[in-house]
């Protein structure tokens, strides 16, 4: 049956070309790969190659003709034995594809229409709370370092798939001493050296993490992970989407971020917005040792990419752990720090430091503060937090990060979006000086947020 | 491909560690049957290939689509030598390293259409499509980015002890990514059974390898790391088997990683869109008439009177058969729910 050739479509946007020229002649024979035309697009001149071996039977375009839309028939391939007369039947197939083409770009094109109906929204995951401890279980006063050590070796015990890697977490203990003990207790095969490769490193824990393992990459700090952003971001968080579900990359990649002291520019950046704008990510920021170990077992045991942002000057604090077999907190709660009616503060990693020691002011002032410590940033709980502005009618949020963009920005957008009636005053974000962190022992006090703005503005809201 | 003999092998400092360096096999002598299946496998890539291009051409298919034609042995070759579980991972140009390893060619065809019955459910497109249960790795639309993904993969084989290899593919142009060597440098300190596939088609996008590497025999770009490499005529079925049996049996025998550069070479442009303007029609021909993987083949069944024009005709009417049924697939099953947008992610 002769087989029509179509104006192709030749780049992602092109709608219609010119025929520039003809390559072969009415009654040449082609076969395949033979270019017997040359056709301009929007952005080059290309060549049409034959799919199809014959004769070319009839050019039903002629060279110059300006505008022509993609899947016009341009002309005729003949086979063996036929002649161009039989174009005149009606059962000429369109090429050897099944029939159907001119209608083809207007339904491939279907899912970039303007949707008549508005899209819905995300189906939120359903959060469980908090475990419940049951009474008179032993507190202990643990450091956020123990804690976090305590939650890997506990992981590790349970699930042989679980193994760590990183700059120096093997030999030397760690650079900050996170990993302790463990390559004592689960040999090299499991507690992994890595040179300085962070892009490579992470690559390679993704791609074991593809595999089934459930790898977690410590970063010395968050700072080098730049490196590795594009693995983080391309490879970790994209792919189960990517693939319709088929394969994700159950990996956590942890280490202190943000601010130390007087380590300066290049070592000083909180990371929390940046990976919280990421789909396919989860980004925890504990502040608390509790909340430490309970969030960093849950983050191993998810079958997602976990960010987990641990802060070195909270490294040595210490906080009550409740002493409890397997204690696991679930990803994507809040926790209520402290009730209060007048006022809500979020907050979130050392962000909290800022938060409690102001609380502490401002009740001698008699204003009643309600702490919210998020916990996870991505998924945020807005749950709690709007249900916390709908009582206090207040809200400030309070980070080390850079301002712009900030994770405060986007919560006060949403509560603007969401419980605007119930606001009484403008929030108020606090966040870090838009400035790269200067080493000079007094700038750097300057450049990160201080109680007595946190205080000042709560004392605005509440309009004192 | 007669460049590939032509540089005698370096002397890498891999035998130090891992006794005699590995040089480049004589293409192994296939069997009739081997011939045949080659034979199939690479007409089967190359006619699904044309057939996407049509469809890119008819609008079907949107965005970037890479064709795979005239590379179609290094796929094939390799895909002869590996054993079940043996895992495989590559770039964007990936439609027939899938077929290769079995994946259902309606199941690629409706991934490039963005139809619901495509293998990411219409949501990764031609550059990203999976599948766990071939151990297909994917489809990665960032140059590079497979090369550490796919040392990973190694490395969980070694972490479990089992006798798989990581089978990470790469072109000529990812091999100048600083990620390649911090791969290389990780899979040699560990020993991983990773095979480096370097497929030299002499061009990334316009920029051809003289105007892109110092070194240009991409084979010794292990050298630093204490991983052989060996160049392989790429367009001959036969010789990437051979180097294929050699480099799995390298990995699984406990010797770590090795890089086998493929030489081998694209006939159509870098993607859809390209007009091809940094090459000769003549270099482009002379390829195609001289070396063509499939053309090979089917002169040494004619040669050994292994087969007739006829059944040759009637394998290309089958592969033909297979191609269309999974176009037309492609065309009529639906797009993706609107429900899906929200699948496959947590919120
Ligand atoms: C990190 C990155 N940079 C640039 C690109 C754009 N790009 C896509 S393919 C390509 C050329 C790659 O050539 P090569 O590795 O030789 O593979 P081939 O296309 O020849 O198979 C480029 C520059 C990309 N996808 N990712
Ligand atoms: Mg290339």
């Amino acid at each position: 049956m002769p087989i029509e050739i179509l104006m192709p479509a030749l780049s992602p946007t092109m709608e219609e070309g010119n025929l520039a020229k003809w390559l072969k002649n009415e009654g040449d024979k082609v076969v395949a790969g033979d270019v017997i035309a040359e056709i301009e697009t929007d952005k080059a001149t290309m060549e049409v190659e034959a799919v199809d071996e014959g004769t070319l039977g009839k050019i039903l375009i002629a060279a110059g003709t300006e505008g022509v839309k993609v899947n016009t028939p341009i002309a005729v391939l003949l086979a063996d034995g036929e002649s161009a007369d039989a174009m005149k039947a009606p059962a000429t197939a369109k090429s050897e594809a099944p029939a159907k083409a001119p209608e083809a770009p207007v339904e491939a094109s279907a899912a970039s229409k303007p949707a008549a109906q508005p899209v819905a929204a995300a189906p939120k995951a359903e959060v469980a709370a908090d475990p419940d401890i049951p009474a008179g279980t032993e507190m202990v006063s643990t450091t956020v370092r123990e804690a976090l050590r305590d939650a890997m070796a506990e992981e590790m015990r349970r699930d042989e798939d679980v193994f760590v890697m990183g700059e120096e977490v093997a030999e030397y203990q760690g650079a900050y001493k996170i990993t302790q003990g463990l390559l004592q207790e689960f040999g090299n095969r499991r507690v992994v050296d890595t040179p300085i490769t962070e892009h490579g490193f992470a690559g390679v824990g993704v791609g074991a993490a593809f595999a089934g393992l459930k790898p977690i990459v410590e970063f010395m700090t968050f700072n080098f992970a730049m490196q590795a952003i594009d693995q983080i971001v391309n490879s970790a968080a994209k792919t189960l989407y990517m693939s319709g579900g088929q394969m994700g990359a159950p990996i956590v990649f942890r280490g202190p971020n943000g601010a130390a002291a007087r380590v300066a520019a290049q070592h000083s950046q909180c990371y929390a917005a940046w990976y919280s704008h990421i789909p396919g990510l989860k980004v925890v920021m504990p502040y608390t040792a509790a909340d430490a170990k309970g969030l960093l077992k849950a983050a191993i045991r998810d079958p997602n990419p976990v960010i987990f942002l641990e802060n070195e000057i909270l490294y040595g604090q210490h906080f009550d752990v409740p002493k409890l077999d397997d204690f696991v907190l679930p990803i994507g709660k809040a926790r209520i720090h402290k009730q209060g009616k007048d006022v809500t503060i979020v907050s979130f990693g050392i962000g909290m430091t800022y938060a409690v020691k102001a609380e502490a002011e401002l009740r001698e002032m008699g204003i009643d503060v309600e702490i919210i410590d998020l916990r996870t940033i991505r998924p945020l709980d807005f749950d709690t937090v709007i249900a916390s502005v709908k009582k206090t009618n207040r809200l400030v949020v309070v980070e080390e990060g850079f301002p712009q963009s900030s994770v405060g920005d986007h919560i006060a957008s949403q509560v603007m979006q969401r419980a605007f009636d119930f606001l009484d005053a403008p929030v108020i974000t606090i966040a870090g000086k838009d400035v790269p962190m200067p080493y000079a022992a007094n700038l750097e006090k300057l450049a990160l947020p201080n109680v007595g703005e946190v205080v000042e503005a709560v004392k605005a809201v509440t309009y004192r | 491909m007669a460049a590939a003999a032509k540089r005698a092998p370096a002397k890498s400092k891999a035998d130090a560690k891992s006794g005699s360096n590995p040089v480049t096999p004589k293409p192994v002598e296939f069997t009739k049957e081997q011939e045949l299946s080659a034979y199939r496998h690479m007409l089967l890539i190359r006619r699904f290939e044309e057939k996407a291009g049509q469809l890119y051409g008819m609008g079907f298919i949107g965005g970037f689509c890479h064709l795979y034609i005239g590379q179609e042995a290094v796929v094939t070759g390799m895909q002869m030598a590996l054993i079940e579980g043996d895992q495989m991972i590559t770039a964007y140009r990936d439609h027939g390293h899938m077929l290769a390893m079995d994946m259902s060619p309606r199941g690629v065809m409706a991934e490039l259409t963005g139809r619901q019955g495509g293998y990411s459910k219409g949501k990764g497109g031609s550059m990203h499509m999976f599948s766990k249960e071939k151990q297909f790795y994917g489809g990665h639309g960032i140059v590079g980015a497979q090369v550490p993904l796919g040392t990973g993969l190694a490395f969980a084989n070694r972490y479990r002890g089992n006798k798989n290899v990581s089978l990470t593919y790469f072109g000529d142009g990812a091999a100048n990514q600083g990620q390649v060597y911090e791969s290389f440098n990780m899979a040699s300190l560990w020993r991983l059974p990773v095979i480096y596939i370097i497929e030299n088609n002499r061009y990334a996008m316009g920029t051809s390898v003289t105007r892109s590497s110092a070194e240009t025999d991409f084979s010794q770009r292990g050298t630093s790391f204490r991983i052989p490499g060996i160049q392989v005529d790429g367009m001959d079925v036969r010789a990437v088997k051979a180097a294929g049996d050699m480099a799995t049996e390298w990995c699984r025998a406990g010797k770590g990683p090795i890089i086998l550069e493929m030489q081998t070479y694209r006939y159509r442009g870098h993607s859809m869109s390209d007009p091809a303007k940094y090459r000769t029609k003549e270099e482009v021909q002379k390829m195609r008439s001289e070396h063509d993987p499939i053309e090979q083949v089917k002169a040494r069944l004619f040669d050994k009177k292994w087969a007739s024009e006829d059944d040759l005709k009637a394998i290309d009417k089958e592969v033909r058969d297979i191609v269309a049924d999974a176009a037309e697939f492609a065309q009529a099953d639906p797009e993706p729910d609107a429900s899906e947008l929200w699948t496959d992610i947590v919120h």
